[in-house]
């Protein structure tokens, strides 16, 4: 058991840096920084909307096309890591099914170029 | 390293993506000036991948480690979902130009749900089971809401969605506990654990997820108490979406409640079967008596194929060879007479709008005299008259049953289709001695009505020679059981 936990240290001290980290840096910009509080600046930020609305507010749903892209590519992203990572071990048939899989991806997103959804305007 | 032979099983498979997708940048680069020859080049790949089938299988093969088989029954399965698919295509075609809902998207969403479906037939682990069907699903739910700018296809696109979601995640969570409690997610491995448990049976997290999975399956071929989304989806959807919705995304997923019932958990039949005559019992009757009262075709149609599986799941509930071989011929012929009803329903157009009430065909024998006959044809088959197919297939299924010893079932089989038939002669009275309303659009295009004839004449000569599909059928069925 101790063998184990052991193994799990480096994460322990990880998380120990990271929130001493964030509070360090957050005490800073209370001392450091110049404070000068409006009404808009202390709103809570929410990606151009106002944070508390009618629910039936239309809105665009160009922010939803862009949020849906990004997750495709996101979750590509998290499959390459352990792929990346095991790399020497899966072989070739492993680089070959991560290769199909990006050559799969990248039609869809010659698609998705295609048809406009990148566009802004 | 696997070399490239072991991919040859599913060779099929590969051929549909890489063309699915090869067409996909087609479209995309051509434009929607190109959907007609992006749809003739599917049909065309349609063929094709049914010639590759049928000259790579040979015996029962396995690939990807044992998580895809091939087998007779994978093939008879797939032959019937190519030929829905291709007339998918084909009948829209002309209609999706109509309505100025003609887009190169389709085609290939088609392909990529045959694709899906393929993978469903041939699953052979709870895994590829779950990618198969989501592949199929998520194809599905966008094809539901085809024509975009219509408030009940969008509905019906969004119902469809949402509970098919909802299904998904019921399946999967049985596909969790299973694993959970077998601790393997591959058939052959649960054959083998189920085979070794011997007298004790399994233990109760094991049903449970037997029955989730049950729940999930169901869902998928529109069994009572899973068949609320049918008729809604049925109606909103456009016209040859509807007819594709009725065949293939069926036929694949019956074929995967029988790969999964019959396959891994055959030992524990006395565990799943009373959950079956249960709920083949509960859509025969809803299909029965609740269609008696549509007045759109459409969702006539929607409650008629609820019927229908419920007979399908019959031979499901017997769990033997015979069970078997009568679902595949069932399914078969449901396939043809279910096309050409839907090839008549786009032929009922007036003044270029589509018209869907079951009164709209009022004296369609003086009209259009080989329509209402071509109608007639089918409405007597799928009530079940001889020496129609339709007769056919309910024939094997009720001997199946009989044989295995389910009376109760069988009688309600036969009461529910004597009431069923009630609603299929009325529209044949409808067409023949009602007074003539106005004449529909001579507008059935050349592919619809080549369909047309094609899938009455098979439905007619069907008793000329039945032996070539009940004898594939057969084969198919005792491969399954001794795999």
């Amino acid at each position: 058991m101790d063998g184990l936990l052991r193994e799990y240290l480096p994460i322990l001290i990880f998380l120990g840096i990271a929130v001493g980290l964030a509070l360090v840096i957050v005490t800073a910009s209370y001392i450091v920084a110049r404070q000068n509080p409006d009404p808009e600046k202390e709103s809570p930020y929410e990606c151009g909307f106002a944070p508390f609305n009618d629910a039936r507010r239309q809105f665009d749903v160009r922010f939803y096309l862009v949020a849906i892209l990004f997750i495709i590519f996101d979750l590509e992203v998290a499959f390459l890591f352990p792929w990346a990572v095991s790399l020497g071990s899966i072989g070739m048939l492993g680089f070959w099914s991560m290769m199909i899989f990006l050559g799969i991806l990248t039609i869809g997103f010659i698609y998705e170029w295609k048809k406009g959804a990148l566009e802004w305007e | 390293m696997i070399s490239l032979n072991e991919l040859m099983p599913a060779l099929p498979e590969i051929v549909l993506a890489c063309m699915g997708m090869i067409l996909l940048m087609l479209g995309v680069f051509r434009g929607d000036g190109s959907t007609r020859s992006v749809s003739w080049i599917a049909v065309l790949v349609l063929i094709v991948v049914g010639v590759v089938l049928s000259s790579v299988q040979n015996g029962r093969m396995t690939a990807f480690g044992g998580q895809f088989v091939v087998d007779d029954f994978a093939h008879f399965m797939k032959w019937l979902i190519i030929i829905g698919s291709s007339f998918a295509i084909l009948m829209s075609i002309n209609f999706n130009e109509r309505e100025s809902i003609a887009r190169f998207e389709y085609p290939v969403l088609i392909l990529f749900a045959t694709l899906g479906m393929f993978m469903m037939v041939s699953a052979n682990d709870l895994i590829s089971l779950y990618i198969g069907l989501e592949l199929q699903s998520l194809s599905l739910y966008v094809v539901a809401a085809f024509r975009r700018d219509s408030l009940k296809s969008s509905e019906a696109g969004l119902k469809y969605f949402v509970l098919g979601a909802l299904s998904s995640g019921m399946l999967l969570y049985g596909c969790s506990l299973v694993y959970g409690f077998a601790g393997t997610t591959s058939f052959e491995g649960l054959a083998t654990l189920f085979k070794s448990l011997g007298g004790t049976g399994p233990s109760v997290g094991l049903v449970v997820g037997l029955v989730f999975l049950i729940a999930g399956l169901a869902f998928k071929v529109s069994a009572v108490p899973f068949h609320m989304w049918t008729p809604d989806v049925y109606e909103g959807a456009p016209t040859p979406v509807t007819a594709f919705f009725a065949v293939a995304p069926k036929i694949a997923a019956i074929a995967l409640f029988i790969r999964v019932l019959v396959g891994p958990f055959g030992v524990l039949i006395a565990d799943w079967q009373q959950v079956i005559v249960l709920i083949s019992i509960a859509s025969m009757v809803l299909g029965a008596l609740a269609a008696i009262w549509q007045d759109n075709i459409k969702r006539l149609l929607a409650y008629s194929s609820i019927g229908n599986i419920g007979y399908a799941l019959i031979g499901l509930a017997t769990g033997t060879e015979a069970g078997i071989r009568g679902i595949l011929v069932y399914m078969t012929i449901y396939l043809a007479m279910n096309v050409g009803t839907f090839c008549c329903v786009l032929a009922m157009r007036r003044t270029g709008r589509m018209v869907e009430n079951i009164a709209d065909l009022a004296g369609l024998a003086r009209n259009q005299p080989l329509m209402a006959l071509a109608l007639a044809i089918l409405m007597f088959s799928m009530a079940g008259i001889p020496p129609l197919a339709g007769f056919f297939g309910k024939l094997y299924i009720f001997l199946a049953a009989i044989e295995a010893g389910l009376y109760t079932l069988a009688i309600i089989g036969v009461l529910a289709s004597v009431v069923g038939a009630f609603y299929y002669l009325r529209i044949i009275k409808i067409m023949y001695f009602d007074e003539p309303a106005e004449v529909f659009d001579r507008s059935m295009g050349r592919e619809v009505r080549a369909i047309l004839v094609g899938t009455t004449l098979f439905v007619t000569f069907f008793i000329v020679r039945p032996d070539i599909i009940v004898e594939g059928a057969g084969t198919a069925a005792r491969m399954l059981l001794a795999g």
